[in-house]
């Protein structure tokens, strides 16, 4: 048995030794959010943050993400009533299209707001060029971004 | 089979501003309490088939479309709220069952008829007809852009306004007042008057025993207050919060998962393979031969993909097994020589005398275009949860055709249909790929052989390899030109055609014309890819055009318009492009603008694109300009969505989209090989729409034909060097060839 912590809740799962973290999540977990998209790091629907970094779940051994924070896409807002920052804007802009993506761009978005809230649209391009949309809803993907990063601005005046 | 009587197709034929809008809105015979058990629960009145309303004074539209993201149940719902006056705050909507209730006859006719009048005398042969051919062929797909073409304006607004006109009336009959006197908004009914009111809830059970009224009164579009709106869409929050849930988020209490292997070459069997699970095999519950594919079914995916990934499974050769693409293009390139030489061409247009117009040109333009094969990839991989259990099938599954998935599980199980239940989920992606049932009956052959529910979940190199194909494709194409520049002679010479069958069909006024086809055999499969057809014509055309544009020395965007003088529509929608897009302005060096037109499921798209090609022959895509007539757009936002993801799913494929066959099999399996545009290499994208007052048109497909035509007519503008084979990517463009060409 493997303890897991994924958003502040503690699972007890079965991962052997190769296992992606991504399975664990979904599968044992029940917490289908994440997504399977490519299975080889290509395409970031599987993201999830490890202490608050975004790793792709897909090719990350469940093992190794024993005694860290993990973080899905049910867990970035602070409670089941409330929506992040990130969420709000996605759905102010009405930038899902089949959404199947959706979790992952979210989850590469939050961090790179992070980082930096106020990114260029060459950094959002350097942020976010990991995370394929087969619908292609990138020019709303990135309108999003900058309107999460806008209220995240006027939250908190420098 | 009960006799169509004239009463029983009243209703379903209504005349809507001069228009024949024909509509199944309100079906004859009393199918109301077959429906009502399929879709009505406890206290609600079923109004008819598309919609009920609740005690709490909900309504509900009942949506017979999938959902992929094109937003069809917000836009169809406020189609049918729109014209019932609805309160839009207060409105539901619920897919409908897979049921042949549901089955989409509209659509079926749409496409075989387009949007043609029919005589009144013959309008109910021809819905008996339909309806039949529909019902026989379990159709209830959600594909063609047709969902608010066809469902939308000939069952959603007909049902609106009938079940209006039938509660208007219940109310006049008890407050024994005149119809006329009446108003409806927010889902209740006023006689302003005397100061009654109604709610539609308490006038439901009343309306639902009026009698179905025989022309219910379509708003005009200055009446809408919904249509024509950008209202929230209904699917969106579940979307940001990861709650939403789509075909491979299904989870049946005690659920196992299953991955497959199918036979590498199309065609091919299994020749061996062992299976038995040793018990060192973790998790693993049961290996399963197809015959045409292996299934590993354990515990958990992970487990099952190791196991089939290590399983030494031998295939049997085919007469395909050493087939490379370069062999196939070369046999089509033969088949087209010996039709032609055998005159066994198909002829797919003919006018005026092609030959002897060819004979009078001062001007030949001649070229020979390849086009690859092309995979979907889905975001979301190919996945179906079946349970096979007690003579029934359970599916859980996105599907574009779930009504068709019920009869493929039917007929592969030889239970009765009413034995098939179709959990439709969402779908992460269609594109013409759900549509198919192939995995579906994977997912029941696993399923059959164990007690508990599987849930088959493809690889993604499984999704790439065993996908069914845009067809590769070979082009000749022919014109020849006055003195004046002007075209008097056009010969097109393709191969494969399947719908829909005005896609080889040319916009422009030439005269003498002949179109021909021929149908070599691959053992590729096919199936239906965004846009279909339109997605190789759209290329072909569009790019000819430009040549011979360039021919006449011409500017392009003058001869297109030159040459469809008489359609106004086409007039419009290029003068909208040109405006927008500053045609004709000065662009960087190294930069060039292309521009592109074409109809394709009712709806004209013009883009101009511009872009960059980089001294080391990269291209930039930096700024699309798309101008589109959908008729009305009836959700304008969504509709941009559309026309912004057919863009960059087209351009996905000029720019890098290729799949080849190497050795009878599928060379690529991934992203990594079949690279997609990422965000990156996406342009800003500018959308402009013209409501025309047309019927409307399409918005998931349309966008897609014109981009790969418009890019690489702005590559020739940057660099004079034309692209005849697709993808872009495997052109030379750096500049030190650009000054030989
Ligand atoms: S599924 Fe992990 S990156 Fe694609
Ligand atoms: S919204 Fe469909 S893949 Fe991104």
């Amino acid at each position: 048995m493997t303890s897991l912590t994924i958003n502040g809740k503690e699972y007890k799962v079965d991962a052997t030794a190769d296992i992606p973290l991504l399975w664990v999540i979904r599968e044992q977990c029940g917490l289908t959010g994440t997504k399977f998209g490519c299975g080889i790091a290509q395409c970031g629907a599987c993201t999830v943050h490890l202490d608050g970094q975004p790793v792709r779940s897909c090719v990350t051994p469940a093992i190794s993400a024993e005694g860290k924070n993990i973080t899905t896409i049910e867990g970035i807002a602070t409670d089941k009533n409330t929506l992040h920052i990130v969420q709000q804007a996605w759905i102010e802009e009405q930038t899902p299209q089949c959404g199947y993506c959706q979790s992952g761009q979210i989850m590469s978005a939050v961090t790179l707001l992070n980082e930096n809230p106020s990114p260029s649209d060459e950094e959002i391009d350097a942020a976010m060029s990991g995370n394929i949309c087969r619908c292609g809803m990138y020019g709303r993907i990135k309108s999003a971004i900058k309107r999460a990063s806008a209220t995240l601005q006027s939250s908190n005046p420098l | 089979m009960k006799k169509w009587t004239r009463r029983a197709f009243i209703g379903a034929g209504v005349l809507a501003g001069g228009t024949l809008v024909i509509g199944i809105a309100i079906r004859p015979g009393n199918r109301s309490s077959k429906v009502a058990g399929l879709i009505a629960s406890e206290g609600e009145t079923v109004m008819n088939i598309w919609l009920k309303i609740a005690p709490d004074n909900t309504v509900t539209a009942i949506i017979p479309h999938a959902e992929m993201g094109q937003g069809v149940h917000t836009a169809l719902a406020m189609m049918l709220a729109d014209e019932m006056d609805a309160d839009w705050s207060n409105m539901k909507f619920q897919e409908a069952p897979a049921d042949k209730e549901y089955a989409n006859y509209t659509l079926l006719k749409g496409f075989i008829a387009g949007n043609a009048t029919f005589p009144k005398f013959i309008e109910e042969t021809i819905d008996g007809v339909f309806l039949t051919a529909v019902k026989s062929l379990n159709f209830q797909i959600t594909g063609g852009s047709a969902s608010v073409r066809f469902t939308g304006q000939q069952a959603m607004r007909i049902a609106g306004a009938a079940a209006k006109s039938m509660l208007m009336q219940a109310a006049a009959d008890t407050w024994k007042v005149p119809v006329d006197e009446l108003t409806a908004q927010n889902s209740i009914i006023s006689h302003p008057s005397s100061k009654r009111s109604a709610t539609f809830a308490e006038l439901a059970p009343a309306a639902a025993k009026v009698n179905i009224p025989t022309q219910p009164k379509l708003k005009s579009p200055g009446e809408f207050t919904l249509m024509g709106t950008s209202q929230p869409r209904f699917d969106i929050p579940a979307k940001v919060t990861g709650e939403a849930q789509f075909g491979m988020d299904v989870q049946v209490p005690g659920m196992k998962y299953a991955t497959i292997k199918a036979a590498p070459v199309f065609g091919s069997k299994v020749k061996s393979v062992d299976t038995t699970v040793s018990s060192s095999q973790q998790g693993v519950k049961k290996i399963v031969n197809l015959g045409d594919a292996v299934a590993v079914i354990a515990d958990g995916y992970w487990q099952a993909k190791t196991t089939l990934d290590a399983l030494p499974i031998e295939f049997e050769a085919t007469e395909n097994s050493g087939l490379n693409q370069e062999e196939i293009m070369d046999r089509y390139r033969k088949a087209m020589d010996t039709d032609l030489a055998d005159g066994n061409l198909d002829t797919h247009f003919k006018d005026g005398d092609a030959a002897k117009a060819f004979e009078k040109s001062t001007i030949l333009v001649e070229a020979e275009y390849q086009l690859p094969f092309l995979a979907h990839a889905t975001m979301e991989p190919m996945n179906c949860t079946a349970w096979v259990h007690d003579g029934k099938c359970e599916l859980w599954c996105g599907s574009q055709n779930p009504l068709g998935v019920r009869a493929a599980a039917a007929e592969l199980l030889e239970i009765d249909i009413d034995q098939v239940t179709v959990h439709n989920q969402l779908l992460g992606g269609g594109f013409g790929r759900r549509s198919e049932t192939d995995v579906m009956k994977q997912a029941i052959l696993i399923a059959k052989e164990v007690e508990y529910p599987v849930k088959l979940i493809w690889s993604r190199e499984e999704d790439t390899q065993h996908d069914v194909y845009r067809e590769a494709t070979i082009s000749r194409m022919k014109a020849g030109l006055d003195e004046s520049g002007l075209p008097i002679a056009y010969a097109h010479q393709f191969i494969f055609k399947h719908h829909p069958p005005e896609a080889a069909d040319i916009p422009y006024t030439i005269p003498n014309q002949l179109i021909q086809y021929s149908s070599p055999a691959s053992h590729v499969p096919w199936g239906n890819w965004r846009s279909v057809d339109h997605s190789t014509h759209g290329f072909l055309t569009e790019s000819f055009i430009d040549e011979m544009a360039h021919a006449a020395k011409q500017d392009p965007f003058g001869y297109r318009k030159s040459l469809t003088k008489d359609n106004s529509r086409f007039q419009r929608v290029l003068d909208m492009v040109y405006e927008k897009s500053n045609w004709g302005n000065p662009l960087p060096a190294n930069w060039g603008r292309g521009i592109a037109i074409a109809q394709s499921f009712g709806s004209i798209v013009a883009e101009v694109a511009e872009v960059e090609v980089s001294i080391d022959g990269k291209v930039k895509v930096h700024r699309v300009v798309c101008a589109v007539d959908p008729g009305f757009a009836i959700h304008p936002n969504g509709f941009i969505a559309q026309m912004e993801s057919g863009i960059i799913y087209g351009l996905a494929a000029a720019m890098t989209g290729e799949i080849t066959i190497e050795n009878g099999a599928v060379a690529q399996s991934n992203f990594h090989n079949y690279p997609v545009t990422r965000m990156n290499e996406a342009p800003k994208i500018e959308t402009h729409i013209i409501n025309s007052g047309n019927p409307p048109g399409g918005g998931g497909e349309p966008s897609t034909p014109v981009i790969a035509p418009a890019v690489t007519n702005a590559i020739f503008d940057a660099t004079g060097i034309r692209i005849r084979q697709l993808p872009i990517s495997k052109n030379d463009l750096r500049a030190s060839i650009r000054q030989t060409t």
